[in-house]
């Protein structure tokens, strides 16, 4: 069977896109394809003619199908050759330049062009219109714009659409000084009410463009070329070129000449067929369906869908049934997103509104019977996705309208804890779920910490605890019974730990049993609470505390970290990561002679030996012949270093020699939560320092600063400042300060990132810098003491401290 | 008729702590209470085969060392599971195991 012939007039993105459809759907076979283009370039997105005259791209990187892709599909395109006359008798086309083609099939793809409206003195003496005016249409428009803008020192724009809008912000990039002219009272009609309108005035002003609402422009002055406008108010404004962006006209004279229905535009059936003659086809701009003409590439794309699966017989069936418009936007940098009505229409409709205009930020939703009918999203559209959906669909809206126009993240609110569904994981480790919770509630226990008891919500990582509490409340209605014990350093003893310290100093409560005889309510001891204790007496004692090894976790009674299978862990203190060969080949030979399974480097820059059997864990510290890295324990753990100066071509501090000097002082120093440290020797900070409990880093000149709170663990947080010191020494006191101050302040197992957050950094650095509490040098003395009782634990292979320390299974004989 | 198979001095033991013995080819974890008491468990939380005997004691709980899992020492019970005791006797500062 012979192919048909399809014409297609335009080659503009509704053209090409319509004929790719065709394409796509096997249409090279059946169609000889002859494509006309008024311009002289293969087809490229109009919608990035702003980012050429922004100078954000290049014109050659804006086109979607290149001159050689025709050839490639057998397309025969004519360029520069405007199509201006159908002969529907004949089925002939004939363009400007005097190409004339048959067709079968005819496709009218023409677009619109820049609308520019009938002002005095629009036309220079030759009747053209004047130099220095231009529309903001094509790659020639914008060609022109620029070329001008370098040499202009004032452009005016007319009109405060999107269009004119991009065009202003296209012209500030070229040095002159740009005002924009709009006929209405606000920018942006089409898509914003009047308070978004004015939040985007005044951002567009910050930028520098100067911008005048409700002028009607009445003339353009100047004898050859530009030189102001006349407005109708008889005020004037002078400049050297003028953009002209007062909206967009369908090209439909061609099917007008034709004897086609045109209205505002050519009218076309639900196949985007015209109503007069069933082989003439029409999409895009210059079509009108049903009363509508569309303006954005959305509609556009259904349309050249339908025509193709109508013509290549795909589906005959294939109808367009209108578009709802939504659109997102980037205006000015600004983040923007419209759908449907900007004011409510109707007495019922409902307006969801937020403002907040210092950052610009603005949001409404009109809602009729439940359903978006329309909305602005400007400055934070992060919603965009879910309401375009919902508007697009007309699917019904949650009764809870906050939810519509926020996404609240964690820490969750109740709005989210309404949407959450209850097979949503709230505690990963344990695997809980919002409804394990919810039964754990309706079964009676209403407190954070009895459902945490009870599902184990919490007790993993400990990162959803803030949420499990939440949940808890939520289920309760929001009538969560506070257990007064939350405020306890302990379980078993009612006392937060500032009152508890008082008295065990009252006291002279030296060990943990001490403490439980003298505080705990019936004298009991209780497992849960007794490291805890043993690490607050430590604290409190240093040197004079009574060890009671019963009270400490396993970790702490055999100094290495218990493992899943009850085997251990050893790392030997590595400060700065730094190490040698010796050590090295040590190490080798203790994991080849104790047959160690596992041996990694951990986070901390430093050598794990893993699985090491409690039996073994003295002989291979003996062989280590290394201090203990103190990695099992809840205190100081290691610092962290980069190259700093010795080797590496950006270092400003000595990164690795403070480490070292950190490390030797610190070490086994207890604490409520682990420190875990780092120095870097420059602000690239390849030791992510700015990560850490404490973190120094060097900025030139001996200077160092000091963050304190950094988090990159279950939780991530960049520390916070706390001061910048001269010298190492500077450093060591300022570390060693906050260092006791949180030992002495926080709750059992709250890292310093909670600290600090819980403290505010304004009272640390008061306390700490400035000492504002008059409390700085008994800190200090206070750690000088705590360092100075401090021994290497790993001693204890030849001393050891209780009964069978090391021995995992014990033999009974026969 | 049970009869009683000795584990062995109580000062093995350290007040507050607990051991694992291996008795027989079967493995226990025996605890020594700061208050002076003795019990004996399974060796391993049913949980994830934690080593009970590393695990925090008070006078009647153990914590399992591994995922805190707590058991009552005198009945076995814990809050999701439990755990098998065996009654064991001091006789002269020595632990006995009453055996079937």
């Amino acid at each position: 069977m012979a192919k048909r012939r399809l014409v297609v007039v335009g080659n503009g993105m509704a053209g090409a896109r319509a004929v790719e459809e065709v394409l796509a759907r096997g249409g090279a076979d059946m169609f000889d394809i002859t494509m006309f283009g008024a311009e002289n370039y293969g087809n490229y997105n109009r919608i990035l003619l702003s980012n050429i005259l922004s100078g954000v791209q290049d014109s050659s990187e804006i086109f979607i199908n290149p001159v050689s892709w025709y050839e490639e599909n057998g397309i025969t395109l004519h360029l520069g050759a405007a199509v201006t006359e159908i002969d529907r008798a004949s089925r002939k086309v004939r363009a400007e330049n005097g190409v004339t083609a048959s067709y079968d099939v005819l496709l009218i793809a023409t677009g619109s062009r820049a609308f520019i409206p009938p002002l005095d003195g629009l036309n220079g003496p030759d009747g053209r219109i004047k130099a220095g005016v231009y529309g903001f249409r094509t790659i020639d428009d914008c060609d022109g714009i620029v070329a001008t803008a370098k040499a202009s020192r004032r452009a005016a724009v007319i009109g405060g659409g999107l269009l004119g809008l991009e065009a202003a912000r296209g012209l500030l990039n070229h040095g002159c000084e740009v005002h924009l002219v709009h006929i209405g009272k606000h920018l942006m009609e089409a898509q914003l009410d009047y308070p978004a309108g004015a939040m985007l005035r005044a951002t567009m002003q910050k930028m520098g463009v100067r911008i005048h609402l409700e002028k009607r422009t009445a003339g353009i002055l100047g004898d050859d070329s530009v030189t102001g406008l006349a407005f109708h108010d008889g005020s004037t404004l002078g400049c050297d070129m003028v953009v002209v962006a007062a909206g967009i006209r369908p090209n439909a004279e061609i099917g007008r000449s034709a004897g086609l229905t045109v209205e505002r535009a050519i009218v076309v059936d639900n196949h985007m067929r015209s109503v007069d003659d069933m082989n003439i086809y029409v999409v895009g701009e210059c079509a009108q369906h049903r009363g509508k003409v569309y303006g954005l590439v959305a509609p556009l794309w259904d349309q050249a869908k339908v025509f193709a699966d109508h013509v290549t017989g795909t589906n005959r069936d294939a109808a367009y049934h209108g578009s709802k418009l939504a659109t997102k936007l980037k205006v000015m940098g600004v983040e923007l997103a419209s759908m449907g009505l900007t004011e409510p229409e109707h007495e019922f409709d409902e307006v969801v509104q937020f403002s907040e205009a210092h950052r610009g930020t603005y949001k409404k939703l009109i809602v009729r019977e439940g359903r978006l009918v329309g909305g602005i999203l400007m400055g934070d559209i992060s919603k965009a996705a879910y309401l375009m959906q919902a508007f697009d669909r007309d699917s019904p809206l949650p009764d809870e309208r906050l939810s519509l126009l926020f996404d609240l993240g964690t820490p969750a609110q109740k709005v989210t804890l309404d949407e959450m569904p209850g097979e949503a994981q709230v505690c990963n480790c344990n695997g809980v779920t919002k409804a394990a919770i919810g039964a754990c509630v309706a079964g009676g226990r209403r407190t954070a910490k009895a459902v945490m008891a009870a599902t184990r919500a919490g007790m993993g990582c400990g990162s959803c605890k803030s949420l499990v509490g939440e949940i808890v409340t939520w289920f309760c209605g929001g009538a969560a019974e506070e257990d007064p014990s939350v405020h306890y350093y302990v379980p078993s003893i009612p006392l937060a730990k500032p009152d508890l310290v008082r008295a065990i100093r009252e006291h002279g409560l030296k060990s943990v049993s001490a403490v439980f005889a003298a505080l705990a309510p019936d004298g009991r001891d209780d497992a849960a609470s007794k490291p805890a204790l043993a690490s607050l007496l430590i604290t409190l004692w240093d040197g004079q505390y009574q060890d009671e090894r019963d009270a400490r976790f396993i970790n702490d009674r055999v100094h290495a970290n218990i493992q899943k299978d009850g085997t251990f862990s050893v790392v030997p203190e590595m400060p700065g990561g730094v190490t040698t060969p010796a050590e090295l080949m040590r190490i080798a030979e203790v994991a080849v002679k104790y047959d160690v399974p596992l041996v990694k480097l951990t986070g901390g820059q430093r050598i794990d030996l893993v699985g090491v059997t409690k039996d073994d864990l003295p002989r291979v510290w003996a062989d280590l012949a290394m201090p203990a890295g103190w990695a099992w324990a809840k205190s100081y753990r290691t610092c962290k270093s980069c190259i700093g100066t010795d080797y590496c071509r950006f270092g400003l501090g000595d990164s690795m020699g403070l480490a070292k000097k950190i490390e030797g002082r610190f070490r086994g120093i207890d604490s409520p939560g682990k420190l875990k440290l780092a120095t870097a020797g420059c602000p690239r900070n390849c030791s992510e320092a700015m990560v850490k409990d404490v973190g120094a880093v060097a900025v030139g000149d001996d200077r160092w600063e000091i963050y304190i709170g950094g988090a990159a663990g279950s939780q991530i947080r960049k520390g916070d400042v706390l001061c910048t010191v001269t010298g190492e020494n500077a450093v060591l006191q300022m570390t060693g300060r906050f260092m006791q101050w949180y030992r002495e302040n926080a709750k059992w197992k709250e890292r310093t990132h909670t600290f600090v957050e819980r403290m505010g950094i304004e009272r640390v650095r008061a306390v700490i810098v400035e000492d504002s509490d008059g409390i700085a040098d008994a800190l200090d003395a206070a750690m000088e003491a705590s360092v100075a009782s401090v021994s290497d634990p790993w001693l204890e292979r030849t001393a050891r401290k209780t009964e069978n320390q090391f021995a995992s299974v014990i033999p009974v004989e026969a | 008729m049970g009869h009683l198979r000795r584990i062995g001095p109580i000062s093995q033991i350290p007040q507050g702590e607990g051991r694992t013995f291996n008795v027989d080819g079967m493995k226990l974890a025996v605890f020594h209470t700061r208050a002076g008491e003795i019990f004996a468990t399974q060796a391993e939380c049913p949980h994830r085969g934690g080593p009970l005997a590393d695990g925090l004691v008070d006078a009647h709980t153990v914590v399992c060392p591994l995922h805190d899992r707590i058991y009552d020492l005198r009945t076995g019970q814990g809050a999701d599971c439990a755990i098998t005791t065996y009654p064991v006797e001091i006789l002269n500062g020595e632990i006995h195991l009453l055996k079937e």
